[in-house]
């Protein structure tokens, strides 16, 4: 790979680990948030360079479309719009520090100095694959991740409701009222 | 594009996810931090799959992983709500009472 295609990747790499950075070290949790949003994209460009259109749009999808917008409504709920601040303070900053310094000079040396037994890529449309091996060799993890998901929906409606006194015994059916 | 770029910029994405998780006091940027960890493997499986060898796993694994993240995020989200109306707050530290 080379020429546009190796600046397109260099700038996503960039965009993902940059953004990922302000991540870590903005004080304000709507930035960090919003930050948070440009490193998946750039992640989604990254997978287009490694030949898995699927998860690209799947990861445009789910984490751009979705979580970020749970996340952002998780901060506008969970603090009160009268603070002066929205709250992020931080602790324990250089010793974490340290700690994720030293972590990632160990696994890019790692990374680096393993030689792979790397074949030359190759480009080719992956969704259909996927959607075959997802109704034959992958069918029981598939299965098992829908009746997670309906856990986790119902889960998820059950511990966000708010607490309503228990009702009388004559209250139960809806249509006395 | 190479393979141990690859990997570099993903070891680059977990450290920053690591660091998120270990400094924050807020429950929502600590789960920002674990989305960014999430993603990095992701990174690393696709990597893998594109280099290495050329069978679906590492994207099919992939797919799982981000299925979780978004279980995951919906149910600790909700949690998160649920603190905040018990305590008033959502730092991580300030939530510990067992029962009361």
């Amino acid at each position: 790979m080379s020429g546009p295609a190796e600046y397109i990747f260099f700038a996503a790499a960039a965009m993902t680990v940059g953004a990922a950075i302000l991540v870590a070290i903005l004080p304000n949790i709507l930035y960090a948030a919003v930050a948070l949003l440009f490193s998946f994209a750039g992640v989604a460009g990254l997978y287009v360079l490694l030949s898995a259109d699927f998860l690209a749009a799947t990861q445009i999808l789910v984490y751009v479309g979705g979580i970020i917008v749970l996340l952002l409504f998780a901060v506008f709920l969970s603090n009160r719009i009268s603070d002066t601040k929205i709250t992020n303070p931080t602790h324990f900053r250089l010793p974490a520090a340290t700690i994720c310094l030293v972590l990632f000079g160990v696994l890019s040396y790692a990374a680096v100095s393993t030689p792979y037994a790397v074949k030359k890529g190759v480009y080719l449309p992956t969704a259909a694959d996927i959607g075959e091996l997802l109704m034959t060799r992958y069918l029981l993890p598939f299965e098992v991740a829908s009746v997670l998901l309906l856990a986790a929906l119902i889960g998820a409606a059950l511990l966000s409701r708010p607490d309503r006194p228990a009702p009388e015994k004559g209250d139960m059916e809806e249509g006395k009222r | 594009m190479t393979l141990d770029k690859l990997l570099v910029i993903a070891a680059a994405l977990f450290c920053c996810g690591l660091y998120t998780v270990m400094t924050r006091r807020n429950a929502v940027a600590v789960l920002m931090g674990v989305e960014l960890i999430l993603n990095a493997t992701n990174i690393n499986f696709v990597a893998f799959s594109f280099f290495l060898n050329r069978m679906m796993g590492g994207q099919i694994f992939a797919v799982f992983v981000i299925v979780l993240a978004a279980a995951e995020a919906a149910v600790a989200l909700a949690i998160f709500l649920r603190m905040f109306s018990t305590t008033g707050t959502v730092e991580v530290d300030a939530a510990d009472e067992l029962k009361g």
